[in-house]
């Protein structure tokens, strides 16, 4: 079974700052990481590989220094890595981004036969949009399941995947037909350490690297800025609002002390706040 | 599948693992580097100065790409008491040459750009990969490494250990003993960061003119060691370091120590308004030559810090490091062609080599010096002081007669001290140097 799983070089946004003065994000010097939701897409991927056998093969779009990432990716054990970069990319919003993925998508099924899973993450966390994995779905035609919390089941012959979906008020169990795009939920795996030989093929690999054409787009004007109805006009940290420490002392009192102790904290600062929360103490 | 014999493996990608690595890879050999960092500088701390002489034997024309920040165009040291400094101050044109002889790096970029010379020069890297163990065939000749993956053995002709100054592989085969308190130094440091122009005003510099600052005295307490302070392009590095065994003895905190560093008065006014980014600790092997432990084996050798390659006096580690690590890869990659294997005896050439070179001769030069600060530690913290007070007495004007003033200062010296601990220790620091 062929499965292709969507990554994206994002910033660490632990280590991103706001810039003072300008109040602009700092991009500068900023290292970059797989999004990390895409790594439970990912594990997701090779633990079903293992399982059916197949192949998995990652695909980002971004700029050469994206390279980077595929590197790891193939490091966890991925076989195969895709680039897709182009000056044409530069800029594009959701829209475009998952216009120039699902054609990506739809080349390497011509070249390594059709996957019957794409995964991508729940969503990013630079855009965090999650708009981009059912973009995909929808311009490849594919059943869309997104949120998925487990993939109990994949019955290749059959066509099917039975799974788990977050859902407002519960969890759904479901089962869908194949080709199916995936968007994975957080911490519903954890990523593998890949193995010595993984790590000695990832540092050895070449990375395919596709431009807009060699991808098979023609149509660059749905590419990039000027494929891309969404513009940012402005990127901003939102003003502090007030702020007011309280220290409670906890030494020697117990916890039903301190909390009576926060509660009337509360209560003077915040009498609404405090009226709500006795409301909803209530039912206990 | 077959499995791959590789020339060489090279543990750690710090300076001097990536000279091995660079050198053996470019006379064509198949390494294998090994890095436990997320990427080739992510754990490693220096001050930083780089030593451009040892670098441009490696990679001549590394002044084209390396991520460098300022050369250095004026050197200061101080002895500080605690308030005060004296100071020498040495700052020359001549350093704003073509290809200027000391720089400022930080680490974290420079070892990342050095790791991708080592790949494009056809070595394999991966990092994220620490080695565990010394894989050994049934005489004892080091065949190759086992990693924290799964898989492996790692196989190869030779293994350089280029794993920093706690090598815990090398101490775990029993190739070396335990570091001794008295012969490693702790140094904490941190990054100060200050816009551009400031650092520029602050220190009188033009484009990418930079000043180190070495100091010593009462600011290590009574404490073998030193702290500096330099120039990058728009942050300062300040930092200060003591022989283990003391902070043990006496109990300090090495941030506290920094911390007083940094509001001494002669410090705080240059690192005001800047805003702490960073701060790190590290190890520095600072026992000199006695410490050095054994550099060869059956397909093994030693280098940089894991080697003991520090010259303290000097504050030179980097190079000794590219140094031993060149001269490594050439003995390796000489040894290949000559059909040789890398046995104990073909790889004692490395140790002839090294001796022939700076590193041995510096090394041994300086043999006496760790023995003497540890049993003469007033060395560090009276004579800074007795300095202050020369020169707080010679300056000052106040009716005093100035040959009155200079038997004031020659009385304190010699109450401070004695004639014979004066020259006792004008004696032993000569002999010391010598
Ligand atoms: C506030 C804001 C500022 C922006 N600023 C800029 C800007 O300055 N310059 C600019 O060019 N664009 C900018 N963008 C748009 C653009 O970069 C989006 O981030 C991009 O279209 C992807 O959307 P997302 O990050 O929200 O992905 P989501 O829809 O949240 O991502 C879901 C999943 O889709 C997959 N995926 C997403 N992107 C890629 C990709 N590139 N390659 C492979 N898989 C992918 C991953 O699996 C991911 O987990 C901005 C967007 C926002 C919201
Ligand atoms: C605060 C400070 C300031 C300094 N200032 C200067 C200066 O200004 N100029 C100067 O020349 N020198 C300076 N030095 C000394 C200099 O940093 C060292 O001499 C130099 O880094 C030694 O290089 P190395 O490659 O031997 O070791 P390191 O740089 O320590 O590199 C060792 C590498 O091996 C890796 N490693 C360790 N164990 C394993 C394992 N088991 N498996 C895989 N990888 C492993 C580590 O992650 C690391 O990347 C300073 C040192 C300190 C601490």
């Amino acid at each position: 079974m062929h499965i292709v799983v969507c990554i994206k070089q994002v910033p660490d946004s632990a280590q991103i700052r706001v810039h003072p003065v300008t109040n602009t994000i700092m991009r500068q010097g900023v290292p970059t990481i797989i999004n990390p939701y895409d790594l439970f897409a990912l594990e997701e991927a090779l633990r079903l590989r293992d399982q059916l056998g197949g192949e998995v093969t990652v695909l980002t779009m971004g700029p050469p220094m994206a390279e980077d990432s595929l590197r790891k990716a193939l490091t966890f054990g991925a076989d195969r890595a895709v680039l897709l970069t182009d000056r044409f990319f530069a800029g594009s919003d959701t829209l475009a981004t998952s216009f120039a993925l699902a054609q990506a998508i739809r080349r390497i099924g011509e070249t390594w036969g059709e996957p019957r899973i794409v995964f991508t993450g729940k969503q990013t966390i630079d855009g965090d949009t999650a708009q981009v994995g059912p973009g995909i779905a929808r311009r490849l035609g594919l059943s869309q399941l997104t949120y998925v919390a487990a993939i109990d089941e994949v019955d290749p012959a059959a066509g099917t995947m039975t799974l788990r979906r977050r859902a407002e008020g519960g969890v759904q169990e479901l089962t869908t037909r194949l080709p199916v795009l995936i968007t994975m939920l957080e911490g519903t795996n954890e990523m593998r350490r890949g193995k010595v030989a993984d790590a000695l093929r990832a540092a050895r690999a070449e990375i395919v690297t596709w431009s807009a054409a060699k991808a098979g787009i023609t149509d660059v004007a749905m590419c990039g800025l000027r494929g891309s109805p969404t513009v940012v006009k402005r990127v901003f940290a939102p003003a502090a609002r007030a702020e007011r420490a309280v220290l409670v002392e906890t030494q020697d009192r117990s916890p039903g002390e301190i909390a009576e102790a926060l509660i009337a904290g509360i209560g003077t600062r915040l009498p609404a706040l405090h009226d709500d929360l006795l409301r909803a103490a209530a039912g206990y | 599948m077959e499995q791959e014999r590789f020339d060489a493996i090279v543990v750690g990608a710090g300076p001097s693992g990536n000279a091995a690595a660079y050198t053996m890879a470019r006379e064509g050999l198949n390494v294998l580097q090994l890095e436990r960092g997320e990427y080739p500088g992510s754990k490693n701390v220096q001050g930083a100065i780089l030593y451009a002489d040892a670098l441009e034997r490696i990679i001549p024309d590394f002044r084209d790409d390396a991520p460098l920040e300022r050369h250095v165009v004026e050197q200061r040291v101080w002895m500080m008491d605690d308030a005060s400094h004296t100071g020498m101050h040495y700052r020359s044109d001549g350093f704003n040459e073509e290809r200027p002889n000391r720089y400022t790096i930080i680490r974290a970029q420079f070892d990342r750009w050095f790791s991708r010379k080592v790949r494009e020069a056809g070595a394999t890297v991966l990092c994220e990969t620490t080695v565990t163990e010394l894989l050994r065939d049934g005489r004892g000749k080091v065949i190759g490494v086992l990693t924290d993956r799964h898989g492996g053995p790692l196989l190869a002709d030779v293994v350089v250990l280029a794993e920093g100054v706690n090598g815990l592989v090398g101490q775990r085969a029993g190739l070396r003993p335990e570091l001794r308190p008295h012969d490693v130094a702790l140094a904490v440091k941190e990054m100060h960061f200050l816009p551009q122009e400031v650092i520029e005003s602050r220190f009188n510099l033009a484009g990418d003119e930079g000043v180190v600052i070495e100091a010593m005295g009462t600011i290590t307490r009574g404490m073998t060691g030193t702290a500096f302070l330099y120039t990058n392009r728009e942050s300062i590095s300040v930092g200060i370091g003591c022989m283990v065994g003391d902070f043990a003895e006496r109990k300090v905190s090495p941030y506290a120590l920094l911390d007083a560093f940094k509001s001494h008065p002669s410090i705080r006014p240059l690192l005001a308004d800047s805003e702490v980014r960073e701060y790190a600790a590290h190890l520095i092997p600072e026992g000199g030559y006695k410490a050095i432990p054994q550099l060869t084996g059956d397909g093994w050798l030693a280098v940089g810090d894991a080697g003991h390659f520090v010259n303290a006096v000097h504050r030179e580690g980097s190079n000794l490091a590219m140094t031993s690590g060149r001269v490594a890869g050439e003995t390796v990659a000489w040894l290949k062609r000559r059909r040789e294997p890398c046995t104990a005896a073909g790889l004692a050439e490395y140790r002839r080599r090294l001796e022939a070179s700076f590193v041995m001769k510096d090394m041994r030069k300086y043999r006496g010096i760790p023995a003497l600060l540890h049993r003469n530690r007033h060395l560090l913290d009276l004579y800074p002081r007795l300095a202050s007070q020369a020169a707080q007495t010679w300056l000052r004007v106040d009716g005093v007669d100035k040959r009155t003033k200079e038997n004031q200062i020659l009385g304190s010296l010699r109450r401070a001290r004695g004639l014979r601990g004066l020259m006792g220790d004008a004696f032993r620091l000569a002999r010391a140097w010598r």
